[in-house]
C-alpha cells in the first residue's frame, strides 16, 4: 500500500493550515508569568511583614538569658531552657517513632499490596487522617497514651507527647513515602526482578535508595509541622512551668515536659507587656529551630542525591 | 495448528506453549498461541507494533506476574514442567531466564554495580571483578568503559546502556535469554557486534529475540515466528501467531499471505 499524499494540501505561501500567532501566544505567556509573580509576591510580602513585626517585638529580649533560664514569674528572668530542650526531645522522639513506622507502612502499601482492595481503602483513610484537626489527635493521645498506657508512658510525659505528635504526622510521612516510591520508574523494578532478585532485594537496593531523598524531605516537612503544634500538646496536658531538664535516660522519657509553642502560648496569654516581648523572642527561637531543621533536610537530600 | 509446532523436531524443546492467551484486565492482548521453542537455537519474533511480542516474551520469565491485571491463560512448559505451577519459584525462573528490555534500563548506579547486582542477589561466590570484565567483554562494551567502571550507568549513550543491560543479563549465566529488540537503539556497527554476540551465545543459551529488523531476523535467527493483529468487532486489537517455521522457510516460502506481505516489506 502506498501512502496517500493527495489529502495533504501542498505547502503554499498563500494559505497555510497553521495560524502560528506568535504574538498572541507570547502575550498569554506574559500574562501567566505576571500572575505567578503576583502570587509569589503576595505570599512573600505577608511573610516578611510577619517576620519583621516579630523581630522588632522580640529583639530586645533575644539574649542569652532567654535560652539559659527556666520559666519564671518575673518576665525579665523568664527563659525558654526547658521549652527548647522539650521541643528537641519531642522532635527526636517523634522522628524515631515516625520514620520506621511511616516509611514501613508506605513501603508495604506501595510495593507489596498496591493493587488490593484493602490497600485502596487504607489509602483513602490515610488521606482523610491527614486532614483531621490536630486537637482530635490530642484527645486520642490523652485517652490512649496518657491514661490507658500510663504504666508505660508515665502519664503526661514527653513520651506521650511524642507519640501523639507521631500519630499526627504519620499520615503525612506515609503519603510522602508512597509518592516518592511511585516516582521511581517501574522499569527499574522490572530490571531487578528479571535478574532473579526477590521483592525485598529489589526494594532495598534499587527502589528505596532512589526514593530516599524524597522520603526524607517528606518526613522533615512533617516534623516541621509537628514542631509548631500546640493544641494536641495542651490537650494531653503539657505543663507550662517546668523548672528542670529531663535526665537523659529511659526514665527521662516519662517526665513531664513543655515545648516552645506551649511556652509562647502561655506568655502571650499573660497581661504583662514584658511577657509579650519574651513571647516574640520565643517565636524567633522557634523559627530558627525550624529553619535549622529544614536546612538539614535540604542538606541531607542533596547529599543522598549525589550518590 | 500443526503448522505452528515444530515438525519432525530432532532438537530438544525448551518451551512449549499450548493455547496461551495473555490478558490485561479484560483485554486479550495475545490470543491462543501454540508453539515450541527449541533449545540452543535463536527464535525470532517478528510482527507489527502492538501485536503482543513483548507481552508474550514476558510470559517466559513470568514478568507479567508483576503487571497488575495481567493474566496468562493456557499452558507454558519449561523443560516439560509447567512454568506457572505453584512449585515453580518465579524468582528462580527469572535467574535462569534472563531478559533484555526494549528500552535500556540500567540501574542509576555505577557500571560495575549494574553487573554485580544480579550476581550478588543470586549469591555469586566467584571473583566479582573478573565476572564484571568478562560480561562486559562478551557484550562488546569492555573497551569503551574499562576506565570508568565507577561511573553511573546512565552516563553512557543509549546504545552503550543497552549493551550494559545485555552484559548484566548474561552475568548471571542464564539458560535462556529473552531479548526484546536489543538493537533498536544501536548503530549498525554495534548492532553487528550484538548479533555476533548472539551467535556466540547460541552454543550455551537459548535465545528468543524480538526484532523489527527483517535483515536481523534472517541473519541471526534459526526459527522465526510472525505475529499479526486482529481487530475484533468492538475494535479491540489482539495479537495472534500467524506462522512459525524455520527462518529460511518463513522468509523464502511463507505459507500465509500476510506473512509474505510482511517479510517482503509490503505490509499495510
Ligand atoms: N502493561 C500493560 N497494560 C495494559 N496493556 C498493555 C500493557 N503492555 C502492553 N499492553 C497492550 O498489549 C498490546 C501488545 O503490546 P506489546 O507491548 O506486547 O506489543 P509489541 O508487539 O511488543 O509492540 P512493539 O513492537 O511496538 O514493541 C498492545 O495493545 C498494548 O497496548
Ligand atoms: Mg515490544
Amino acid at each position: 500500500m502506498t501512502i496517500n499524499n493527495s489529502s495533504r494540501p501542498q505547502t503554499s505561501k498563500q494559505k497555510s493550515n497553521f495560524d502560528v500567532g506568535l504574538s498572541r501566544r507570547f502575550a498569554l505567556d506574559r500574562i501567566f508569568q505576571i500572575a505567578c509573580w503576583t502570587a509569589v509576591i503576595i505570599g512573600l510580602v505577608a511573610l516578611v511583614v510577619l517576620l519583621v513585626d516579630v523581630v522588632i517585638d522580640g529583639l530586645p529580649r533575644l539574649d542569652w538569658t532567654l535560652l539559659s533560664e527556666f520559666p519564671s514569674r518575673r518576665a525579665s528572668r523568664a527563659g525558654l531552657k526547658s521549652a527548647l530542650v522539650g521541643t528537641i526531645w519531642l522532635m527526636v522522639l517523634t522522628a524515631i517513632l515516625t520514620f520506621p513506622l511511616g516509611v514501613g507502612a508506605g513501603i508495604f502499601l506501595e510495593e507489596f499490596v498496591k493493587d488490593t482492595w484493602y490497600a485502596k481503602v487504607i489509602e483513602v483513610n490515610i488521606s482523610n487522617l491527614a486532614a483531621v484537626p490536630s486537637i482530635i489527635y490530642g484527645l486520642l493521645g490523652l485517652s490512649v497514651f496518657v491514661r490507658l498506657m500510663e504504666p508505660i508512658t508515665g502519664g503526661r510525659s514527653v513520651l506521650a507527647g511524642a507519640m501523639t505528635l507521631s500519630l499526627l504526622v504519620l499520615p503525612i510521612v506515609i503519603v510522602a513515602t508512597r509518592e516518592s516510591l511511585r516516582a521511581v520508574p517501574d522499569s527499574l523494578r522490572q530490571a531487578g526482578f528479571a535478574l532473579g532478585a526477590t521483592r525485598w532485594q529489589v526494594i532495598s537496593s534499587q527502589v528505596f535508595p532512589l526514593a530516599f531523598p524524597g522520603i526524607l524531605t517528606g518526613t522533615i516537612l512533617a516534623l516541621s509541622r509537628a514542631i509548631g503544634e500546640t493544641a494536641p500538646l495542651i490537650t494531653i496536658g503539657a505543663l507550662t512551668f517546668i523548672a528542670f531538664l529531663p535526665p537523659l535516660s529511659l526514665e527521662g522519657l516519662r517526665t513531664p515536659f513543655t515545648a516552645l509553642p506551649i511556652q509562647i502560648f502561655n506568655w502571650v496569654s499573660r497581661p504583662q507587656q514584658e511577657f509579650h516581648t519574651a513571647a516574640a523572642a520565643g517565636i524567633i527561637v522557634l523559627m530558627v529551630v525550624l529553619l535549622l531543621m529544614n536546612a538539614t533536610a535540604i542538606w541531607l537530600r542533596n547529599k543522598f542525591q549525589q550518590d | 495448528m500443526n503448522t505452528n509446532t515444530l515438525e519432525n523436531s530432532v532438537t530438544e524443546v525448551i518451551f512449549q506453549l499450548e493455547k496461551v492467551s495473555v490478558y490485561y484486565g479484560s483485554f486479550e492482548a495475545v490470543r491462543k498461541v501454540y508453539m515450541d521453542i527449541p533449545k540452543n537455537k535463536i527464535t525470532a519474533f517478528i510482527g507489527p507494533s502492538g501485536c503482543g511480542k513483548s507481552t508474550l516474551l514476558r510470559c517466559f520469565n513470568r514478568l507479567n506476574d508483576l503487571i497488575p491485571g495481567a493474566r496468562v491463560e493456557g499452558k507454558i512448559t519449561y523443560h516439560d514442567k509447567n512454568l506457572y505451577s505453584k512449585d515453580m519459584e518465579a524468582v528462580e525462573v527469572r535467574r535462569r531466564i534472563g531478559m533484555v528490555f526494549q528500552k535500556p534500563n540500567p540501574f542509576p548506579k555505577s557500571i560495575y554495580d549494574n553487573i554485580a547486582f544480579g550476581a550478588r542477589v543470586n549469591g555469586y561466590r566467584g571473583d566479582m571483578n573478573e565476572l564484571v570484565e568478562q560480561s562486559l567483554r562478551q557484550a562488546a562494551l569492555w573497551d569503551e568503559v574499562k576506565d570508568k567502571l565507577r561511573e553511573n550507568g546512565l552516563s553512557l549513550s543509549g546504545g552503550q546502556q543497552q549493551r550494559l543491560c545485555i552484559a548484566r543479563a548474561i552475568a548471571i549465566e542464564p539458560e535462556v535469554l529473552l531479548m526484546d529488540e536489543p538493537c533498536s537503539a544501536l548503530d549498525p556497527i554495534s548492532t553487528l557486534k550484538i548479533e555476533e554476540l548472539i551467535q556466540q551465545l547460541k552454543q550455551n543459551y537459548t535465545i528468543v529475540l524480538v526484532t523489527h529488523n527483517m535483515q536481523q531476523a534472517t541473519r541471526a535467527s534459526d526459527m522465526a515466528a510472525f505475529f499479526n493483529v486482529v481487530t475484533s468487532e468492538e475494535g479491540k486489537r489482539s495479537g495472534y501467531l500467524v506462522e512459525y517455521n524455520e527462518t529460511i522457510k518463513l522468509f523464502n516460502d511463507p505459507q500465509e499471505e500476510s506473512t509474505k506481505e510482511y517479510v517482503s516489506g509490503r505490509f499495510g
